[in-house]
């Protein structure tokens, strides 16, 4: 610890620490522009001048490293002369359009220059002007704004690692430019529009919709993928204008990936505002009143044992948890269920579903396995997190399969089940490298978990690793990666069919009536089923549909998502649902009450109290004895996931359309390296 | 009795002047050039209307009045898609007129805009605009002559 005084006021750092870190824990607060704490240090924009004693010349603080006995001032005249010098340097380029930038409101030199700016203008000759560049569908540039920060090149080179972004030029002809003018090849690119301090980078999709101060804004959980990022839902009456990332150090740091913050405008279009039901082919629309008879009708013919459900990937763990008082209490059928494949799954303890190693934990890993996994379409901020290790510590990284650029380096394996097999029997170079590696990560993707010998391999693996004391009280380094954000939270609340026969009796056309919260990705040939879906949007799932009930997306609803880690987030209510739909819970308790004459639940805070009381009680029988435990020799395959056309809300969103479009397109030429 | 004397020498003394009251509709007094009457947006000279749909006035209204919805033109610029003044809620105040950077928003001189109805009051883009293209000259004017003060 080192002793430092700023302000007069004395403070104990950290070694290592910059000046502007150490001002910060004194409660001093320093203008920048070019300094964020996820990336290095540029010290370019010289905002964050502050005196020394004993210095000639003020310091950037930025880039200047604590050392003992430093007496920092940062309020004093010269200080603010400097800043103010500074500060008009940087205002002789910038145009003065703030009424019609989208930044205005949010803007970093906007807020700055009311401190530091003077009024007046000396300047007489003429501005700089920079031709726009071309940076794809999701980011808009204005290039002339941009107070050459390179925040973004930073973060383009770090963080995403694409080296797309750069500067050519010097002094006042310097130039912020992808090189050829095109998309940036990554799943992060749209972060740099948080980075830019001004408004030379802004949302393309978001561009004049509205202004940061007339927004709502809510906090809640990103259901695009199991990672759960935190982020802040920011709406305008009904619409919700951007997703923003919200902090959480544990699971996304600062960032979010690009289908997290665009698919929003998927919940604008292809709503389902009103019941339907399918007459001669054709959807008509009718009360709902109309529709719960319709539903009392046709349950009522039919055997418990032929009714069958299926919880989607957006589902929220309050309508899956309803839908199983639902089956149990209601209808009194074992048919519920939250996957799509037969595949191995053991309940029984939870470390055995979940990412044990927690995606923070992946900070300090050396060694990580990535089996049957392509973690950058399916987990981007876990891939980030894997990407900041591997430029931190050097980790080494493995991969059954060639999953093409992962943003790092690893090695390739040969990819079948027996050499899986090979690496818990210790006979395999890298059973010695787990062994000898102080945090080793393995992470089972759910291709996997598919496999026939998706049993032997998982708790093969698990005995390797317990025998060598990779999974205690302190470290587990077998991880599953769930690709649903709804996919923890249903196994947590059981909601699995009871002898893991309702997929395949669906195959064979066993059941009458079929109820989809949500999902749309079964797949089975139609035949007499009666299908219900209740959801929000009319996708494939409503295609097969005889009636559709319409439920809420999962901005419009309160509910709770567990996410890989096993943490339990709540998605709070940032909209409500349009039309005539309501909110999922009150769908399922409106069919109990026509069904039974009694409500499931009185209100929602009952819901979720009874929900929480059945997660602490942990009742979970033990479902792996349903799967067989044999070796079968396999292809590990990993299918490439359609990355921006993945959930329903991607797949009504045009930006997210437009997105996979360019990188179809891309792809076809054979030039993307 | 010195008061009542000094107020008959004043009464007498107004009766040799000239008439203090209007006849209104036919005659009117005089409006200076800050007059915050009814609204109105303007035009640029090539008939482009000013408004950029930066929201200063919806967000300095007092009242809440103003209600505006942006999007990007087709020609990439930007401009509102609507822009509502419930005349109402106004308070006629002057702010909006104050923070609009482009003189867009402003308050004529006008003050006839009595209706019978409450919902023509509700003004909308459309009503605003022609406002403008109304009293475009007395608004140049008015603006003209405020200038130095401003």
């Amino acid at each position: 610890m080192l002793k430092v005084k700023v302000n007069n006021k004395e403070v104990q750092v950290e070694e290592g620490l910059t000046v502007l870190q150490a001002c910060e824990k004194a409660g001093a607060e320093i203008p920048r522009f070019c300094y964020h704490e996820k990336l290095s240090i540029a010290g370019n924009c010289r905002m964050c001048l502050v005196e020394i004693e004993k210095s000639r010349k003020p310091v950037a603080s930025c880039a200047m490293p604590v050392s003992e006995g430093m007496n920092i001032k940062t309020n004093t005249e010269l200080v603010e002369k400097a800043r103010k010098g500074v500060m008009e340097f940087l205002l002789v380029n910038h145009p003065l359009d703030c009424p019609v930038c989208d930044q205005g409101g949010e803007c970093d030199l906007q807020d700055q220059s009311m401190f530091y700016g003077i009024d007046k203008t000396r300047y007489k000759e003429n501005k700089r002007y920079v031709p726009e560049k071309y940076m794809g569908p999701l980011i808009k540039t204005h290039m002339t704004r941009c107070i050459h920060c390179t925040r973004c090149i930073r973060f383009a080179t770090e963080i995403a690692g694409v080296e797309e972004l750069g500067a050519i030029g010097r002094g006042e002809d310097m130039q912020i430019t992808t090189y050829l003018e095109k998309t940036m090849e990554s799943e992060l690119s749209a972060n740099v529009i948080d980075l830019c301090p001004v408004g030379a980078l802004t949302s393309k999709p978001y561009v004049f919709e509205a202004r940061p101060w007339e927004l709502k804004k809510t906090e809640s959980v990103d259901v695009m993928d199991a990672v759960g990022s935190n982020i802040r839902i920011d709406t305008y009456g009904w619409e919700v204008k951007r997703v923003l990332p919200k902090i959480n150090e544990d699971i996304n740091e600062e960032w979010i990936s690009d289908k997290t913050r665009y698919a929003c405008d998927g919940l604008k279009n292809q709503r389902l505002d009103t019941p339907f039901f399918k007459k001669n082919g054709k959807f008509e629309k009718i009360e709902w009143k109309d529709a719960l008879d319709i539903l009392k009708k046709k349950i009522d013919v039919t055997s418990p044992n032929k009714i069958a459900g299926f919880t989607g990937d957006l589902t929220n763990m309050e309508t899956s948890y309803s839908a199983k008082e639902l089956f149990g209490k209601v209808f009194k059928s074992p048919h519920l269920e939250s996957r799509t494949k037969n595949n191995f799954i053991d309940i029984e303890k939870r470390q055995n579903y979940i990412f044990n190693s927690k995606i923070k934990g992946i900070d300090k890993s050396d060694l990580i396995i990535l089996i049957g996994t392509n973690p950058r379409y399916e987990a981007t901020m876990l891939n980030a997190r894997i990407r900041k290790t591997y430029k931190k510590n050097k980790s080494k990284i493995y991969s059954f399969n060639n999953l093409g650029d992962l943003t790092y380096p690893y090695e390739i394996l040969n990819n079948s089940t027996s050499e899986i097999k090979k690496i818990f029997e210790n006979n395999h170079k890298i059973s010695k490298e787990i062994v000898n590696a102080k945090y080793p990560i393995i992470i089972l993707g759910h291709e996997i978990l598919n496999l026939q010998s998706a049993k032997f391999i998982f708790e093969g693996f698990q005995s390797f690793l317990k025998d060598n004391n990779k999974i205690n009280e302190n470290w587990n380094s077998l991880n599953i990666l769930n690709l649903n954000a709804s996919s923890v939270g249903s196994y947590d609340l059981q909601v699995l069919s009871n002898n893991n026969d309702t997929l395949h009796k669906l195959k064979s056309n066993f059941f009458d009536v079929i109820f989809l919260f949500g999902q749309d990705d079964l797949i089975f040939n139609k035949k007499n089923e009666f299908v219900i879906y209740i959801g929000s949007h009319g996708d494939r799932g409503a295609e097969i549909a005889d009636l559709i009930l319409p439920g809420a997306a999962f901005t419009e609803q309160d509910g709770h998502y567990t996410n890989l880690d096993g943490e339990l987030q709540m998605a709070f209510k940032a909209s409500y649902p349009p039309g005539k739909a309501k909110e999922d819970w009150q769908i399922i308790n409106s069919i109990s009450q026509i069904m039974s004459e009694k409500n499931l639940f009185d209100n929602k805070k009952d819901l979720i109290n009874s929900m929480i009381s059945y997660l602490n009680s942990n009742k979970k029988n033990s479902f792996s004895s349903l799967f067989k435990k044999e070796f079968v020799d396999e292809k590990i395959s990993v299918y490439p996931i359609d990355y921006y056309y993945s959930n329903v809300i991607a797949r009504s969103s045009k930006t997210m359309m437009e997105c996979r479009n360019l990188r179809k397109r891309v792809n076809k030429t054979g030039t993307e390296g | 009795m010195y008061d009542f004397i000094r107020a008959l020498l004043i009464a007498i003394k107004e009766i040799f002047k000239s008439k203090k009251t209007i006849n209104y509709p036919f005659e009117k007094g005089k409006i200076s050039p800050r007059y915050r009457g009814e609204h109105a947006l303007r035009r640029y000279p090539n008939g482009e209307e000013r408004c950029i749909a930066c929201k200063l006035c919806e967000a300095v209204c007092p009242a809440q009045a103003i209600t505006i919805e942006s999007k990007e033109r087709e020609d990439g610029s930007r401009k509102t898609t609507r822009y509502d003044i419930d005349m109402l809620k106004c308070i006629y105040c002057g702010l909006c007129e104050e923070s609009c950077p482009v003189d867009a928003i402003v308050q004529g001189p006008n003050f006839e805009f009595a209706t019978e109805t409450r919902e023509e009051l509700y003004y909308t883009k459309d009503k605003l605009l022609e406002n403008g293209d109304r009293w475009e000259s007395v608004l140049a004017a008015n603006i003209k002559a405020d200038s130095p003060h401003r």
